[in-house]
């Protein structure tokens, strides 16, 4: 894996940070999790697949961050959906355009809806 | 005299009142729609879970555990043979956390464990990885030189003392038992528990004292 300079990464002042930023990271980790749980992609399939997103990002010192991460979970998510669980990417990208437009058109104070 | 396009007016006004997540969150509501329309995941379930291991599961079922195995050696005993087993006599098993090893710490030697791969964590017992266990900093200098990584940590070890480092896996994750604190022969497994750091069950932190937890 790549390497990350020593000097620039205090990792124990992380400690204190939450563990999610925003909600969408802490859902990405419990779909993987509730899949790997009842048996839906194995276990391995998610790690290697995690692994895999996080060599993609090619994180330097600077974006060796939460929010990085939970971005590479959520490519793994993605892409073990298509190849475990028959999703297509062009599925993906479509019921993410009809939530976009759900959002754009809902008036303000009502529930957004499909 | 000013002129507008009412459309685009309402078009902005829509768009600035529409609260539009950002692009991964669209995702992520996208993937969960699917799934469970699919019939593969249920909504209250990811709900559960968001909920319990953001508030519920931390680090607090494995300080128990390592005050347990303080406290009674047969349970420590029947921890370091198999971890899964003994942690499940605890009703702390969980899904999806693999088989657990626990190690245990001495004066001549010192684990710390690590995913180089991903993140690999025992959340079952220690609830959500702290963020630097994520970072890919910690996942390549720590086996590479762990003895730095530790001092950053403020664990300033000996030469003579033998540091060992373990890559968990999906399928295999650990568990530190760190060394029992000086003067605590009269506490209860309660009180014990709470001298149990989190970062001294990942191995991080190794010195436990009367009120560091």
């Amino acid at each position: 894996m790549q390497q990350i300079d020593a000097q620039i990464t205090p990792l124990p002042r992380l400690d204190d940070e939450p563990t999610f930023n925003e909600a969408w990271q802490a859902q990405v980790l419990a779909i993987a999790q509730n899949l790997v749980a009842q048996g839906t992609i194995a276990a391995d399939d998610w790690s290697n697949a995690l692994g895999a997103a996080l060599r993609e990002l090619q994180v330097d010192a600077e974006s060796d961050t939460v929010e990085n991460y939970y971005q590479a979970a959520l490519n793994a998510l993605e892409t073990v959906l298509q190849v475990n669980c028959g999703v297509s990417k062009q599925v993906m990208d479509q019921r993410k355009s009809d939530w976009t437009r759900a959002y754009e058109t809902t008036p303000h104070g009502q529930s957004v809806k499909l | 005299m000013p002129s507008f396009d009412p459309k685009k007016i309402t078009k902005i006004h829509q768009h600035l009142h529409s609260h539009l997540p950002s692009d991964p969150a669209l995702r992520v509501k996208a993937l969960e729609t699917i799934l469970v329309e699919k019939g593969m995941v249920k909504s209250e379930n990811i709900d559960k879970w968001v909920e319990v291991y953001a508030d519920d599961i931390g680090p607090k079922r494995g300080a128990h555990v390592v005050a347990r195995a303080w406290a009674d050696p047969d349970f420590k005993a029947r921890l370091l043979a198999d971890g899964s087993k003994a942690v499940d006599e605890m009703g702390f098993a969980g899904p999806a956390s693999g088989h657990l090893k626990a190690v245990e710490n001495t004066p001549e030697s010192h684990n710390v464990v690590v995913c180089t791969l991903c993140s690999c964590y025992p959340f079952a017992i220690l609830g959500m990885a702290p963020n630097w266990y994520k970072t890919a900093a910690y996942r390549s200098r720590v086996v590479r030189e762990p003895r730095a990584v530790l001092a950053e940590f403020g664990v300033e070890l000996s030469e003579d003392t033998a540091v060992h480092v373990w890559d968990s896996t999906a399928e295999l994750r650990y568990l530190v038992i760190p060394e029992r604190p000086a003067r605590t022969e009269d506490m209860s497994q309660d009180e014990l528990a709470k001298l149990v750091t989190r970062n001294s069950m990942i191995g991080t932190d190794r010195d436990l004292k009367i009120g560091s937890a």
